[in-house]
């Protein structure tokens, strides 16, 4: 690990908009190669740091190195060898398809057959061949976000940024998009995203790093971090309202290694969900439903800051 | 290579105008033509009866016209300047696309002021043209007031691309029109002489960037210009085109480095 090349350095990256503090120093290092992940709910400085290391937002204090150049004087450098998928769409909707490609690509002041080239093969790639000649306008949510992927490929990036890729896109859409994302992975290309969804850093993240209020909380691999913050399984106990709190109080004398009050749900953190079940049962406590469930990085979340991430 | 990178926001719009071009040729010949005739001839031939020789010696159409030339420079720049500019940094957000590549913000904005330069080439060449159909020429140095009409567009557009980049809402522009460009339109000395103003209102003309066009290009058309009051309209301009590029810098990396 340590062999392998750091392609993003951060030291007490900080961003600060007047007063208020949006990232308030954090360390991370990114390598080439694997698929980086930032968690956290809305307004935790997942997107602040992303424009930093977009080279669009110029950090307010702290080290950022980026492809070992620094973005404050390198901007345009280190842009051209990135690519970059912003949370709300950027695309030319009065172009076509194909176009919205081609236009980005001499951005990057690519020659024409080269751009032409991948541009075939990136509509290829995010199944968008059939479309080249539309306009962008009435295409789906899905297929825009998918545009904005190929869209973000053009230069051939070292590194990809996605912020939030799958926000705003129904199930099937977001399938469709992690498939091209994981497919990417595999490619090697070097991914780092922003997500609100744990599912999404679960599927996507070789490591991650869950973010709150501008801070990092955690660091590590998914399954680290649940092993870490979480137990094997959880035992999800929903009560009638009115006995809700009751059976709170009742349940807080078992043996449990956490236990955790949300407003419509109890949440026991155990190592053997069925037994503890039995155990509620035993207490004479009857909930209306239970669910014995794997621990997520939605667990680790609510470990961390007591809070859940999609509020 | 800021220039290289300017050159490729300037293809951009370039690709997005070729969808629209042929609209805005129709616009382009039609408003010279309406004007020239509607005021230049219509109104003009009262006017004349009324004062035989009473502007300059000149007919009201010849006067008219060169003027209208840098009056319609100002409103393709202003055109191009305003919704254009808005529309890419709120509404499709094609700006903050162009600011995850290479380019600057500076380099966006070099290369919508390309694009709006070309515009203004367009069309004021387009205007000379029906000009001279129309009679309305009495110099061979109105081909120096083409040049003199665009730099008067460039005088409005790069302060006014400095502006709309900070704004987020379209009705800052009505203000703009209402009491910034109409105003000009009517009192910059197009239709009638400035020195038929009162005399308090006069200095108010002479600092506006229109009046400058106008006096400029009319010179031009008429072949009466001299050297010195010649000099000094192109450097008010210039100046001006200068201080909206100065401002445009801050303003355009304002906005899109947040």
């Amino acid at each position: 690990m340590a062999a392998r090349d750091v392609l993003i350095h951060a030291r007490g990256l900080a961003k600060s908009f007047g007063s208020a503090v949006a990232v308030g120093g954090i360390d991370f290092d990114l390598q080439r190669g694997e698929a980086f992940g930032f968690l956290g709910p809305n307004g935790a400085g997942k997107s602040s740091t992303m424009r930093m290391i977009g080279c669009v937002s110029p950090p307010s204090g702290g080290e950022l190195s980026i492809l070992g150049l620094n973005p404050l004087t390198d901007g345009p450098a280190i842009r051209a060898r990135l690519g970059v998928v912003p949370q709300e769409d950027t695309l030319d909707v009065e172009l076509t398809v194909r176009e919205n490609l081609i236009i980005y690509g001499r951005y990057f002041g690519l020659p024409r057959d080269v751009i032409a080239e991948r541009a075939d093969r990136l509509l290829e790639f995010v199944q968008l061949s059939d479309r080249a000649r539309d306009e962008v306008e009435p295409l789906s949510g899905g297929m825009k976000r998918r545009l904005t992927i190929a869209r973000s490929l053009i230069n051939d990036p070292e590194i990809l940024l996605l912020d939030e890729p799958t926000t705003g896109l129904d199930p099937q859409a977001r399938h469709a998009v992690w498939d091209r994302l994981y497919r990417l992975k595999q490619q090697g290309v070097t991914l780092v995203l922003t997500t609100h969804y744990m599912d999404e850093a679960e599927q996507l993240c070789d490591r991650l790093v869950v973010m709150d209020r501008g801070a990092i909380a955690a660091e590590g691999s998914p399954r680290e971090l649940i092993a870490r913050y979480s137990t094997p399984e959880v035992l999800e106990l929903r009560f009638d309202p009115g006995e809700h709190e009751q059976a709170a109080e009742k349940l807080a004398d078992l043996p449990v290694e956490r236990m955790e009050v949300l407003a419509d749900r109890i949440l026991l953190y155990i190592q053997d969900g069925d037994a503890a079940l039995r155990a509620v049962r035993e207490l004479g406590l009857e909930p209306l439903t239970s669910l014995v469930r794997r621990s997520t990085l939605e667990d680790v979340f609510l470990r961390l800051t007591g809070r859940r991430l999609e509020d | 290579m800021s220039g290289a990178f300017a050159l490729r926001e300037f293809r951009f719009w370039l690709t997005n105008y070729r969808r629209t071009w042929r609209g805005t040729i129709y616009t382009s010949v039609l408003n010279p033509v309406l004007y020239l005739g509607a005021m230049g001839l219509g109104l003009g031939t009262l006017v004349d009866a009324r004062h035989p020789g009473g502007l300059g010696g000149v007919s009201y159409l010849m006067f008219l016209a060169p003027g209208l030339l840098a009056a319609a420079a100002m409103q393709t720049a202003v055109g191009e300047s305003t919704y254009p500019v808005l529309g890419s940094v709120k509404w499709l957000k094609t700006y903050q696309a162009a600011a995850a590549t290479p380019l600057r913000p500076a380099d966006i904005f070099h290369g919508h002021l390309l694009f709006t330069v070309m515009r203004l080439a367009m069309n004021c060449s387009i205007f000379v043209v029906v000009m001279a159909a129309f009679g309305a020429v009495d110099s061979p140095w109105v081909i120096a007031a083409l040049p003199v009409a665009m730099l008067t567009g460039l005088a409005f557009a790069a302060p006014i691309e400095a502006y709309a980049i900070t704004r987020n809402k379209d009705q800052s522009f009505s203000m703009l029109f209402r009491f910034g460009l109409i105003p000009l339109f009517l009192f910059s000395g197009t239709f009638f002489p400035v020195t038929q103003l009162p005399g308090w209102i006069r200095p108010l003309a002479y600092i506006t960037p229109l009046w400058h066009g106008v006096a400029l290009c009319r010179s031009l058309s008429l072949g009466t210009a001299t050297i010195g009051p010649a000099l000094g309209h192109v450097a008010y301009l210039v100046a001006l085109a200068a201080i909206g590029v100065a401002v445009g810098h801050r303003t355009y990396r304002r906005r899109l480095y947040v």
